[in-house]
Formats: C-alpha cells, sequence, structure tokens
C-alpha cells in the first residue's frame, strides 16, 4: 500500500509548495511512490485519510488553529514544511507591534472584519514529529525527508551552524564585508545558500541546537560589535525563540 | 433545462488556486441575489511589519509575500526603494533584472497553464493522473518549469526567493558560461513552446465562450519592447499614465467579504494580467509573439476573461524569443562585476512592473537613516477581484437564461477564478490608510 499524503497550507507564501514542485527531477518518482489525498494547491481531490500530513505556514487565526487541530488527529505523521511553519518564520515580525496598532494600519477602520491572532508556529499549538527548515525550505533538505519517511527511518538532521558549510565551500566570511552575518548560529542544510552568493546569513532556518553564544560573541568583539547590533536582524526569522526567552 | 429555480453554490477553498478563496452564489427563484469571490485568506499585515525596518531588507520582505511572485516582488521593492533614494543602475543590471522577469514569467505561466487549468480541460481532478495518461505532456512541462527556474537560479541565486537582488544592482553577477549554457537550453526548448501552444489551440475550444467588456490596465508606453519590467501605466480606458499617479489608478477600498482590497478606476471594475498586456501591448508583440497569438485566434483586444489563459501562453514565446536577445547583449558586451556602494537617505519612491498575474506595485517612505516609515504594496491579484466578481454577476444569470444546471454553473466559475490565475495570499496584506497614533 502507497502511503497517502496530504498538503496543507496556512499563514504562509506557499513558496514551500512550490519548492516541492520545484523537485521536476524527482517529482514523478515521489508521485509514483504515494498517493495525494489532500493538496488543495495542485488538486480538486480532497479526503482526510491520509497518513502523512505535511503543513506549510504558521498559525496565526482562530480558524488556523481549530483546522491544525483536526490534521493533527487524522495524521499519523505531521511533518512541518519550511520556516513558517517551522519556526513562525517572518510571520513573526507581526508581534512585535501591537496588534490592534497594526490592523487599523493595514485595513483602517474596517480593522473588526478580519480575525488575526498572534503569529506561532505549528509545533505550539499541535505536536510535530518532523521539521524541515528555511526559507523557502531547501530542496535537497525536503528531499532527504521525503525519502526517510518514505523508507522507513529518521531524516538525517544536520546539528551544527551555516559557518561550518560556508567555511567548506571556502567563501570569505562576510564579517570581514563589514557586515554582520547569522551563520555561526543559524542551523546548516542550506549549504551556505545565501553567503556563496556574497549575501550574509539572515538566520532563515533558525537556531541551531545548542548554539555556541560564546563563539558568536567572540566574532562580533573582535569586528566591535555586540549581540544588540545584530538583535534587530534575528527578529526576522527568530521571533518565536526571542520572545519564548 | 435546469430544474433548479432555487440554489446555492459554496466552493469553500477552491483548488488549483494559489491561497484560501470561496466562491458563493446564492440563486433564489431564478433570480441572482449574491455573487461573490471571498476571500478567506489570513491576513498578512507585511506593511505594517515593514516599518522600522532597513531600506537592505524591504525586498527580502516584501518577497515573503509570495513564493510565486518572490522575483516580481523583489524587483518592485528595489525599484522603489531605488526611485526614493535616487539610485540609478547600469544596463548589465538592467538587462539581468529582465532575464530574471523572463524565468518567473515562464515559471508561472507553465505551472498554471500545465497543473491548474490543463486538469480543466481534460476532465481531471489534477495533473498527477495525466502523469501516467500523458506522460509526454507532464515531462514537457517538467522540462520547461526546470528551465525557468534554473534561469532563476542562475541570476538570482534562487528561483524562490532569489539572493543576489539588491538595491543598485547584484552581489554575484552570472559566469558568462552558465548564460551562454541557458542561451542553448532556450533554444532547444522553443519547439518545447510551439508544442504548447498547439496543445492549447487545440483545447481552447473548451473554454467557455463568454465575453464582457471591462478597463484593461497594465504597463504600456516604453522603447517598443513588450513592457514587463519598464513603462508607464496603460488603461485600454484612458491611455498612459507615470507610476507616480498609481493610487488614482487602483483607488483601493475594504470590502466585507474579503481580507484583500478592492479596486476600481474608469469603471466598477478592471482587469490587470496576461489578457490586459496583450490587449494593450499587441502591437508589440515580437515574431514568436506573433506567431503564437495566430495559431491560438487571438486578436486585441479580447474581452472574453477565460482568454487569461491563452494570453499567458502566448507571453512564455514572447518571454523566450525576448530573453535571447537580452543573453546576446550581456554576452556581447561581456559580464562584469560592478561593486554596489549606496548612501540611504530619506525620500518616497514608487516601484512598478508587470509580474505573472499582472501590474504590481509597492511605495516606500523612508527616514534619514533608510529605515521604512510607511509603505503600500498593492497586488495583481486584489486589483482582479471586483472584475472577477463583476464577471460572475454576468455570467450566473446568462447560464441560468441557457438552462444550465447547478454544477455546469459551479465548474464555469472555478474556471473563472482559476482563469485569472490569483495568487491570494499575495493579495491579502494591504494598506491604504494612514496610521494614526
Amino acid at each position: 500500500m502507497k502511503p497517502k499524503v496530504a498538503f496543507f497550507d496556512f499563514t504562509s507564501c506557499e513558496g514551500c509548495q512550490l519548492q516541492q514542485l520545484n523537485c521536476e527531477d524527482e517529482l514523478l518518482g515521489i508521485l509514483a511512490a504515494v498517493e495525494v489525498v489532500n493538496f488543495r494547491e495542485a488538486t480538486s481531490v480532497r479526503r482526510d485519510d491520509y497518513d502523512i500530513a505535511f503543513i506549510e505556514g504558521s498559525i496565526s487565526t482562530p480558524s488556523c488553529v481549530e483546522r491544525i487541530r483536526k490534521i493533527r488527529e487524522n495524521a499519523k505523521v505531521l511533518v512541518t514544511l519550511g520556516a513558517c511553519a517551522s519556526t513562525g518564520g517572518l510571520n513573526m515580525l507581526k508581534n512585535f507591534q501591537p496588534l490592534d496598532k497594526v490592523r487599523t494600519y493595514v485595513y483602517g477602520d474596517k480593522a473588526g472584519y478580519f480575525d488575526t491572532l498572534p503569529v506561532r508556529p505549528v509545533d505550539q499549538v499541535v505536536k510535530v514529529d518532523y521539521k524541515v527548515h528555511g526559507c523557502p525550505m531547501d530542496k535537497q533538505d525536503y528531499l532527504e525527508t521525503v525519502k526517510a519517511l518514505l523508507s522507513g527511518r529518521e531524516p538525517r538532521q544536520v546539528k551544527y551552524p551555516v559557518c561550518v558549510e560556508c567555511k567548506m565551500k571556502e567563501n570569505a566570511c562576510r564579517y570581514d564585508y563589514g557586515e554582520t552575518c547569522l551563520g555561526p548560529v543559524t542551523r546548516a542544510g542550506c549549504g551556505a545558500r545565501c553567503p556563496s552568493n556574497n549575501y550574509i546569513c539572515f538566520g532563515c532556518r533558525g537556531l541551531v541546537d545548542s548554539p555556541k553564544t560564546d563563539a558568536a560573541n567572540d566574532v562580533l568583539k573582535e569586528r566591535g560589535l555586540s549581540a544588540q547590533d545584530v538583535l534587530k536582524k534575528y527578529r526576522l526569522f527568530y521571533g518565536y525563540s526571542e520572545v519564548a526567552e | 433545462m435546469t430544474t433548479e429555480k432555487t440554489f446555492d453554490i459554496n466552493v469553500h477553498h477552491v483548488t488549483r488556486v494559489e491561497g484560501h478563496g470561496n466562491i458563493v452564489v446564492n440563486v433564489k427563484n431564478g433570480k441572482l441575489e449574491k455573487c461573490e469571490l471571498a476571500i478567506v485568506e489570513a491576513p498578512r499585515f507585511f506593511e505594517a511589519f515593514l516599518r522600522g525596518r532597513s531600506w537592505k531588507e524591504a525586498a527580502l520582505i516584501t518577497s515573503r509575500i509570495c513564493g510565486i511572485c518572490s522575483p516580481g516582488h523583489q524587483l518592485t521593492s528595489l525599484k522603489a526603494t531605488e526611485d526614493a533614494m535616487g539610485i540609478k543602475v547600469s544596463e548589465q543590471t538592467l538587462l539581468l533584472r529582465k532575464l530574471m522577469v523572463a524565468g518567473s514569467f515562464l515559471q508561472s505561466h507553465v505551472l498554471h497553464v500545465y497543473f491548474l487549468v490543463s486538469p480543466d480541460l481534460v476532465g481531471q481532478p489534477s495533473v498527477i493522473p495525466l502523469a501516467s495518461s500523458m506522460p509526454d505532456v507532464v515531462k514537457r512541462a517538467l522540462k520547461l518549469k526546470k528551465l525557468s527556474n534554473d534561469i532563476c537560479d542562475v541570476v538570482g541565486g534562487r528561483a524562490v526567493h532569489p539572493i543576489t537582488m539588491i538595491p543598485g544592482g547584484f552581489t554575484k553577477i552570472p559566469a558568462a558560461d552558465d548564460l551562454k549554457k541557458l542561451r542553448d537550453r532556450i533554444v532547444e526548448a522553443i519547439p518545447d513552446i510551439i508544442a504548447t501552444v498547439e496543445l492549447v489551440a487545440a483545447l481552447a475550444g473548451k473554454l467557455p465562450n463568454f465575453t464582457r467588456e471591462t478597463e484593461y490596465i497594465s504597463l504600456g508606453g516604453g522603447n517598443g519592447e513588450f513592457p514587463l519590467y519598464d513603462g508607464q501605466i496603460c488603461s485600454s480606458d484612458a491611455g498612459l499614465t507615470p507610476d507616480k499617479n498609481y493610487r488614482k489608478m487602483t483607488n483601493e477600498r475594504v470590502v466585507r467579504h474579503s481580507s484583500s482590497k478592492h479596486t476600481a478606476v474608469n469603471r466598477s471594475s478592471y482587469m490587470v494580467g496576461a489578457l490586459a498586456r496583450c490587449n494593450n501591448n499587441a502591437g508589440k508583440f515580437n515574431a514568436t509573439g506573433k506567431k503564437a497569438a495566430a495559431a491560438l485566434g487571438y486578436t486585441a483586444p479580447c474581452f472574453n476573461p477565460y482568454f487569461n489563459n491563452v494570453c499567458q501562453v502566448i507571453e512564455c514565446g514572447q518571454i523566450v524569443e525576448d530573453a535571447l536577445g537580452w543573453i546576446d547583449k550581456l554576452l556581447a558586451t561581456g559580464l562584469k562585476e560592478e561593486p554596489v556602494s549606496v548612501k540611504p537617505r530619506a525620500g518616497t519612491g514608487v516601484g512598478c512592473t508587470e509580474v505573472p498575474r499582472g501590474i504590481l506595485y509597492h511605495e516606500y517612505t523612508y527616514d534619514d537613516n533608510g529605515m521604512v516609515v510607511d509603505a503600500n504594496c498593492i497586488i495583481p491579484t486584489g486589483q482582479n477581484l471586483a472584475n472577477i466578481d463583476e464577471d460572475m454577476k454576468k455570467l450566473v444569470p446568462e447560464m441560468i437564461d441557457a438552462g444550465k444546471s447547478k454544477d455546469d454553473i459551479t465548474f464555469a466559475l472555478e474556471m473563472l477564478v482559476r482563469a485569472y490565475d490569483p495568487c491570494i495570499s499575495c493579495s491579502v496584506h494591504l494598506l491604504d490608510v494612514q496610521f494614526v497614533e
């Protein structure tokens, strides 16, 4: 029996669903190995008898909360795809402004028309079994998780920061260009894609497990910077960890 | 003959569109009482959280409004920031950006036509069954999609949320060899584009024969090139207007049934997207665009909204030929690193480009330190929503009069919504309202 899979989207840009479709070389192979029973963006078929639920997006309205709880009840395995679902992502920026002001700024005196809640990553509402990180999620990372799930093994999880991958690519350090980069404390697995394109790491994969903050502080100190100088940058994608602390 | 005189249609979360929308129709005693596309996407609040962020981050943040339109959001954002700070970009940057536009249009159009629209025309719920029943067609779609993503990868470092595009230029310039390889692959893909034209031409007869003239708004003017990145705002009713006047050309308003705002200019609604672009700029088709238009039976102006999909295919041909020209220019001049140095300053700027679903506007006001004070983004899908409602209001009574069943009407309405290629997560973000402290 092929495993039945379903895809659901919450508050997000749907870029991670697009990343799945962008696995052009593997897509037909994956489709042959599973039965897609629910994927609103791609098919009119909608069933609730799925084994694996892939979730994109953060939880930001009362109806999101209700929907994700139902999905959790139905699914044997629940996997979050990308930063919005896994860590709250950029949507978290909303939480740093008073909610009523945010609503008035965008919808004026009609703000009351549309429900909204402080943004949360999925694991703050229901249990999450596996997370694929990144904004957007990395294709290789996603394929590794899918392959692992289909063959009944644990997905490989990277436990070191982006700096490690960046050094292996022999990139020049962004700090040497007078920039502030979040590579020292951000979970790797992206192949240091941004620094390899001469851009800073802005932390879209979230904090690495047990980050070496001392070492990161040393890097900052050497450049005459403090944690405060990078904190605002962290907020782009680390919003939830900041609130939690 | 329809047996029902009184019925409701409620399509909850229309499938094969980007984002969450519901179709709501109430018919009582053969009379249409209510007909609308309700937008139930969770509000995003991008403009609110842009405030206080740096000029360097504006494109990175607005890119996340929408994955599929991310290159377009970035380009529009960069143009707005550059306008606000008086930054001029080089010819090389301009050509590379246009190449990025080409990649992202081709990606989006191929995805929409093959994956989201064609299942309706061959009576399938999705593209998945087609993988076994029409494998060559699906493989061709994937090949074209991969090519368009690779264009964006080479130029932007990544197709979804590109990395290299910054205010003033690029962090990294593609290698000439990589561009040459892309060129060869685009040339190889031309037969695939022709096959796409033939496929859609064969299916175009299945598109509903429905017309409703409306106002068509897109980029226009420019230097004779089919305008996707540069130009003025062009209305089929009112002609050309500079992009600074975009607020007059949109008039956003909040409506109860949609977390995305509605717009109108000279009529109760207007249309943006491939059909609007082709209607306003058919005179600028290149040879490939002209050939595709002829094969698909398109002549401007066309008032059938379902033909938006046909126009997307014409644009695929148009873009492929233009992209080859841009690569040739880049290779002839030789690619060079161009260090970008920008000193942020206070100011207000507007950026306007075409993205696959229509004309997109960003406007930012920056303070002396280059921090965002005010932001406004007006998204194509938001601009189309009022027009979709108007189309539905004409289509449903016509179908009731013709004795069509509720199922036929539902199907035609879902196809209509899909024809617009709505990008709902994009459209839900909004503003136009002054912030009151």
